[in-house]
């Protein structure tokens, strides 16, 4: 069980802030932080890792105190329980796969197991290579395999798949979810990406300019259950064409672009860029499965 | 004749290789504070360290020599000790390290800025101390600024005049360096033997830097 109650001054875009967050992570539960950027997801992140101190506050992890500004405690990050997964992968360029796992290790058991984590990430063919000979997926599984040499209490993920590709994003999500699933190491995930936030998190902590606005399952987001539709998508306005006396509306859901006619009050509450439901009563959904 | 010239080559390198080791153990967290540190007075430190690459050596070595003689608050210090660095072999070390400061503080400067702050945090998060960090992460990943720094830091010393004039004078064995020793030579029109210092200060230094530009290329690309 992690508890973080902190606060932190934040420059944000709209100029500084005082950020107050208050959550706790079930132990082995996958918990994503969610928002647009530069509200304070990264920060939180950096605060429980120990590479940034918050104002005031406390975290406790396991009822073990990593921070208390009451009691001036501020444990270094080396003295934190921690597996922490950077954007840009941060492995150390001059050394290999392995050696980069085993700098990790301390204790010889650590040591014995590093094969198994390259095994699990699948990169035993290249556990001899220098990470610049390696794709960016590749370098993702072994930054993700060395913040697990340690058998970290909780493992941060810092939108680690945001550089790849939609394809290559996919398949990690699936591992790290397999990964997940068979350690059972307590994960916080930090992403700006819905997909991402469904497939992996038991639960979404949603995040706006300093405070958690809500924490719930990701469905119970995404899907509000208000709406009594039988088919619902969400989808980023594109285009608003006036064409009278209607409007059309051109979304993109997912990778597919959809046109739809709305009336001119529903128009005028939809900006270009903005988020949108669309559903659709009283008929029943075709599926032709391709091929 | 011939004793007298390899004694002066050996003490050109052997003032060159002291100054240069001292100089690493000095430059790594000097230039490690100029790049990670954020207090103000910084751009001063900088400037204080780039000042030899403008400052005439006669300059420096002036003020050394003031500042070394036992008339001075520093020199008397000095000679209560024990130390006399006027005219010294002691006093070219002192001399040379202050000349070459920029040589190596440099390019350990640039590679350093180089290195992404996340593998240092990396570091920190597998439970590694600071100094582990530095030694077994930062260093490797810096090495071809160490060398570059090393070798043109032994180069430039090797070559340097000036300051050496001013403070070591031309004392066979003690002071008197290669540099030196042709300028003395042409004065004493003695042109063969200025010109085997010469050629040899010239083969050594071309050798120098061309191992420098093979030895960046090479490591760059492994990098990337």
């Amino acid at each position: 069980m992690i508890l973080v109650n902190v606060t932190k001054r934040l420059n944000t875009a709209e100029g500084a802030i005082n950020a107050h967050f208050e959550l706790s992570i079930n132990d082995s539960e996958f918990l994503t932080l969610f928002g647009p950027s530069g509200v304070g997801k990264t920060t939180l992140m950096r605060m429980i890792a120990g590479l940034e101190k918050p104002d005031s506050g406390v975290i406790v992890v396991d009822g073990d105190v990593w921070f208390d500004s009451s009691q001036k405690i501020n444990l270094p990050p080396q003295n934190r329980s921690i597996g922490f997964v950077f954007q840009d992968y941060a492995l150390f360029p001059t050394m290999t796969v392995r050696e980069n796992l085993l700098f990790a290790a301390e204790t010889t058991d650590q040591r014995h197991n590093v094969d198994e984590l390259i095994e699990l990430v699948e990169l035993t063919a290249l556990s001899n290579r220098l990470p610049s000979t390696l794709s960016g997926g590749q370098k993702q599984r072994v930054a993700l395999a060395r913040a697990l040499v340690r058998h970290p209490k909780i493992l941060l993920l810092d939108e680690p798949l945001s550089a790849l590709d939609p394809s290559m994003r996919q398949k990690l999500q699936d591992e790290l979810s397999l990964i997940h699933s068979r350690l059972g190491v307590t994960t916080l995930l930090v992403s700006h990406d819905i997909a991402e936030t469904v497939k992996l998190s038991d639960r979404l902590a949603v995040i706006e300019l300093g405070r958690i606005k809500r924490i719930c399952p990701p469905m119970e987001f995404f899907s509000p259950q208000t709406l009594s539709g039988k088919l619902q998508l969400i989808g980023e306005v594109l285009k608003i064409e006036e064409d009278f006396p209607a409007f059309i509306i051109t979304l993109l859901v997912g990778s597919s672009v959809v046109r739809t006619v709305v009336s001119s009050t529903e128009a005028s509450a939809l900006c270009i860029g903005g988020r949108a439901i669309i559903s659709s009563k009283a008929f029943n959904p075709i599926l032709i499965p391709l091929s | 004749m011939e004793s007298e010239f390899l004694t002066t080559m050996a003490l050109t390198f052997k003032l060159a290789a002291v100054t240069t080791l001292i100089l690493l153990i000095i430059a790594i967290p000097l230039a490690s504070f100029l790049v990670f540190s954020k207090i103000r007075f910084k751009s001063i430190i900088e400037t204080i360290v780039s000042m030899p690459l403008v400052l005439p050596p006669s300059v420096l070595g002036f003020y050394l020599l003031l500042a070394f003689s036992p008339a001075s608050a520093i020199g008397s210090f000095l000679t209560e000790h024990g130390i006399r660095l006027a005219f010294s072999f002691e006093g070219l070390v002192v001399g040379s390290v202050l000349f070459s400061l920029p040589f190596m503080v440099h390019p350990i400067q640039s590679a350093l800025s180089q290195v992404p702050l996340s593998i240092i945090e990396a570091s920190y998060t597998l439970g590694k101390s600071k100094i582990e960090t530095m030694v077994k992460v930062i260093l490797p990943t810096i090495r071809h600024g160490l060398i570059s720094g090393i070798i043109l830091a032994f180069a430039h010393t090797v070559g340097e005049f000036g300051v050496i004039l001013m403070i070591g004078g031309n004392i066979p064995g003690e002071t008197r360096v290669a540099s030196i020793a042709i300028y003395d030579e042409v004065e004493s029109l003695n042109y063969a033997m200025a010109h085997q210092y010469a050629l040899t200060l010239f083969v050594v230094t071309f050798s120098i830097l061309l191992l420098v530009y093979t030895l960046n290329k090479k490591s760059l690309g492994e990098i990337k």
